[in-house]
């Protein structure tokens, strides 16, 4: 901590004075419900408050000041156009229950998304409510749930989930009321065809799936996939966490999948915040349109409006308050208007390009590739299982040493399948000097471990801090600032 | 090639190296059967400058209406700082702080938030955020199952006088785990919970029960007496608040003989615009005991290898990328962006400030409610205590007038005629510190016009 904590700032009787009502009744409030105590907020000036936000601020890796290849995380550049149009004061002041009629403009806006995301995504309808991937996720299984329901299909309530599936895909399974049923990854990185039609049966709700997959390559079977699931009548969804790799090469809808969720705030850049807001709109085959998630943006003549119960009485309801991350929709739309259609396409074919490349730099470089009969997708993934064993550093030394190489670390041991991996995402918006600068430093960090292992093993050492007590900070829990403390 | 940094030569020595032939050789693992034909549906791309003109001719057409709308979501002077910060790069760019030691910035700030949400609440811990306030909700009744060990139930007691989109966002999250919402009727007169209403429950196995304060109608529940009756009688205490209120209400942590259990609520009235809706965040505090059945990040304070504080993620063993199938929660990614919003809005107004727009607003309120209750046709229901909302019932059925003032430029309310069709023509208003009296004798007066028509 190279930044004293903001209550240490504070002083009683201090205040950034310009900021508050110049003058104030006293509150109408029966004594047994009143306040006795005032909260114990910071009492600083506003220069204090400035700076000391702006201190933290540089504490931080980010995507503007860093490349950030988190693989499955798709860190692209994200336009300040995006956040300068959706912070436009006439979409900032708007209520999110305004009437309908001075809501037009936004709902054009929100309804020429759902219409691009549709055509992108090959799917039938576009519901943007979902707040964020997990809530997508969702939202696609509660209608594949909903689906079966309204069949009188009672007894479907087992979801397969690949072992190398994101932790929210079985997560949101039992959120759902369903059984998780793991099937495994053959070697080269496709589903096990075998283990799946064991997996499949009467009960069978559906299989939940990301492709390109978590390994970072295609799943090349997927059309046998989608039979085979279908036969028994089971649906398909899509983790549109990858999203990113495949856009306007090969669409979700055309693949057999009957519902897919996607992250605006990965493929369709809007900002990753420090951890949200994100935004998962979900996009629907035929058969799932009536249980979209309300609501829903229609268009009527020439005038819009909010879709909900009324128009779709089999909803699976309400995800939100309102209506979803509208702000991070707008980002999204502009995104979208100012790449348009080539524009898309050209997302999946440089994302992969550059993966590919830095793959086979790192080949050459004398890294283990976790599938190296494979091509990459827009991800892939190096294992530093050989140099754990004959080195003793392993892929989280590797990637608190690239910090001090001026590099955000890629996704450290997941997918939990290849040990000692490291998930390399780049994106398109890299630059080639950028891409072997990482390289490099790589190399050097594997000339390090080879020379001075504990150097590695003791990283980083020029961020404001070294590596933290996990341990401690579980056990000792510390969670909230004690005057004093 | 928006975004897109290549060269031709750059292409041309990366696909070499590779060794493919073109780009398209990259993708020869995709069926060719399945590969898309170009994107026809899709427009042409834009550049900035045209996007942007586009986007103000929309923005235009929605104007900037005189807002009398709360329902959930408040208009609130932002100190120009806060999106300032908000939108520096480092924050708006980074990503979940998976790597501590390259995300001090956001840590350090989402503890300070940790620690001013415990403090506002008068809690003893608080998560990292979460959606939004009816998810929040959602997560919270969840939160109460696990935590509640000798409630086999799973079910909830919610007063009708809860956000009505709070109760539907909290079934359709909750179904597939077989939650069950009672929902409890108000008091008609009043506009209140009694313990009547909560009496035809005794001796049931409740999980817990729900109190919003202010409620949907902006009045102010008898809150120790309905907490000390869930207590008594076995059930958990969810408090949904505005965290705003809390400037001047008794906060949760102190409600009754024991203090709420969980306190939830919307974090927008912190910092963060209308926006349409969203983005906002959820918060959610609770007592030290029940930390490890709270849901989404958690951050805390530890030591690196030299011994020098600093901040992590922690009891990430609750979470869905660790445990999989038997996470708290599915949640992963949360709000960040708009709790750095609030922890900044928070240091700025401190207690006192945010005392003083808590009085201001409940003090425009009664001026709107005091000039439009002086129109023929309008009256106040429920005239007990309340903080910055009130319900007017009017003459005529509200959507007509509503559209009648939004042509006028004003948007008047939120009709509950569909949500409470027992309260006839009623209508919710809300006036913040932001609206002037110039505001509200515009309200009066278009009001005024539109009934006499």
């Amino acid at each position: 901590m190279i930044e004293p904590l903001i209550f240490t700032h504070s002083r009683p009787g201090r205040s950034a004075a310009a900021q508050r009502p110049q003058s104030a009744p006293t509150p109408a409030v029966p004594e047994k419900l009143r306040r006795k105590r005032r909260a114990a907020l910071p009492e600083v000036s506003e220069l204090q408050a400035v700076r000391h936000y702006t201190r933290l601020s540089q504490l931080n890796f980010s995507i503007d000041t860093h490349f950030y290849p988190l693989g499955s995380c798709t860190m692209k550049y994200n336009p300040r156009a995006c956040n300068q149009f959706a912070m436009l004061p006439e979409f900032l002041g708007r209520h999110p229950l305004a009437p309908a009629e001075v809501s037009q403009g936004l709902l054009a806006c929100m309804y020429e998304l759902q219409e691009m995301l549709r055509e992108a995504t090959g799917m039938k309808g576009v519901s943007l409510t979902p707040m964020a991937g997990a809530q997508g996720e969702f939202a696609g299984v509660a209608m594949i749930r909903a689906y079966h329901r309204a069949r009188g299909d009672h007894e479907r309530t087992e979801i397969i989930v690949p072992d190398a599936a994101h932790g929210t895909n079985p997560a949101t399974a039992t959120m759902c009321g369903c059984t998780v049923v793991e099937i495994e990854t053959l070697a080269d990185g496709d589903i096990d065809i075998e283990g799946l039609k064991k997996a499949l049966g009467p009960k069978t709700a559906g299989i939940m799936l990301t492709n390109p997959s978590t390994l970072g390559v295609f799943e090349r079977r997927i059309q046998e996939v989608a039979r085979l699931v279908h036969e028994v009548g089971g649906l398909l969804y899509y983790d549109g966490a990858n999203l990113n790799a495949i856009l306007g090469k090969v669409r979700p809808g055309d693949m057999g999948f009957d519902v897919i969720h996607m992250n605006l705030h990965k493929t369709f850049s809007t900002p990753h915040g420090g951890g949200g807001p994100g935004s998962g709109a979900v996009g629907v085959g035929q058969r799932l349109l009536p249980f979209m998630p309300i609501p829903v943006v229609g268009k009527e003549g020439d005038s819009y409006r909010w879709l909900d119960e009324r128009d779709l009485p089999q909803t699976i309801g309400r995800l939100s308050a309102f209506m979803g991350n509208a702000g991070v929709l707008l980002r999204a739309y502009v995104y979208m208007r100012m790449l348009g259609r080539e524009g898309m396409q050209r997302v999946a074919e440089y994302s992969t390009l550059n993966a590919n490349y830095l793959q086979a730099r790192l080949r050459k470089a004398g890294f283990d590739l976790a599938y190296p009969q494979r091509r990459a997708s827009h991800e892939f993934i190096i294992t530093l299982k050989r140099q754990a064993k004959e080195l003793g550093v392993n892929a989280m030394d590797f990637a608190k040493r690239l910090l001090d190489y001026g590099f955000h670390a890629p996704t450290t041991y997941f997918p939990l399948l290849v040990p000692e991996c490291l998930l390399i995402e780049p994106t398109e918006t890299e630059a080639k000097e950028e891409l072997d600068a990482f390289v490099e430093a790589l190399i050097a960090i594997q000339r390090e471990a080879e020379q001075d292992a504990a150097k590695v093993k003791g990283a980083p050492y020029t961020l404001p801090v070294r590596r933290l007590d996990d341990v401690r900070a579980a056990k000792q829990l510390d969670l909230v600032y004690q005057e004093g403390g | 090639m928006p975004f897109i940094p290549h060269t031709e030569a750059d292409v041309r020595e990366m696909l070499t190296t590779i060794g493919a032939a073109d780009i398209e050789a990259l993708f020869s693992e995709i069926p060719a059967a399945l590969r898309t034909r170009a994107l026809e549906g899709a427009p042409q791309a834009l550049g900035e400058m045209e996007v942007g003109r586009l986007m103000q001719q929309r923005g235009a057409r929605d104007g900037r209406p005189i807002n009398f709308i709360g329902a959930g979501a408040y208009e609130h002077h932002i100190p120009a700082a806060v999106w300032a910060i908000v939108t520096r790069g480092e924050f708006y760019t980074a990503y979940t702080p998976y790597q501590a030691e390259a995300s001090q910035g956001t840590l350090q700030l989402l503890y300070e938030y940790q620690t001013m949400m415990a403090n506002l609440t008068g809690m003893q811990v608080s998560n990292a955020s979460l959606y939004d306030g009816a998810s929040a909700l959602a997560e919270a009744c969840l939160m109460s199952v696990r935590a509640h060990r000798k409630s086999r139930s799973a079910r909830m007691l919610a007063p009708a006088t809860l956000h009505p989109a709070y109760l539907a966002a909290s079934r359709a999250i909750t179904e597939g785990q077989n939650l069950k919402f009672d929902v409890t009727p108000y008091e008609q007169a009043s506009g209140l919970t009694q313990l009547a209403a909560l009496e035809a429950h005794r001796g049931q196995d409740i999980t817990a029960v729900v109190i919003q304060q202010p409620n949907f109608f902006g009045l102010l529940e008898d809150v120790d007496a309905i907490t000390d009756w869930a207590h008594a009688n076995g059930a958990l205490v969810i408090a949904v608040v505005n965290p705003l209120s809390l400037a001047i209400l008794k906060p949760p942590g102190e409600w009754g003989e024991k203090g709420a259990d969980i306190v939830v609520g919307e974090g927008q009235p912190l910092g963060a615009p209308l926006s349409s809706g969203g983005p906002y965040f959820g918060f959610m505090t609770t007592r030290q005991e029940l930390v490890r059945q709270m849901p989404g990040r958690i951050i805390g304070r530890t030591v690196d290898l030299d011994g020098k504080p600093g901040f992590a993620l922690t009891l990430q063993a609750r979470e869905q990328h660790i445990r999989r199938s038997k996470a708290t929660s599915n949640i992963c990614t949360n709000q960040g962006l708009l709790v750095t919003a609030a922890t900044i809005y928070m240091t700025l107004l401190g207690a006192e400030g945010l005392e003083r727009v808590a009085a201001v607003s409940q003090a425009r309120t009664t001026e709107l409610v005091e000039a439009l209750t002086r129109i023929a046709g309008v009256k106040l229901m429920f005239d007990g205590p309340r903080f910055h909302e009130a319900v007017l019932q009017l003459d005529r059925d509200p959507a007509g007038v509503l559209r009648a003032l939004a042509s006028r430029n004003i948007v008047g309310g939120y009709d509950l005629s569909r949500d409470y069709p027992e309260l006839g023509h009623a209508l919710l208003v809300c006036a913040t510190e932001m609206r002037t009296r110039e505001d509200i004798d515009a309200y009066a007066k278009a009001l005024t016009e539109i009934l006499a028509g």
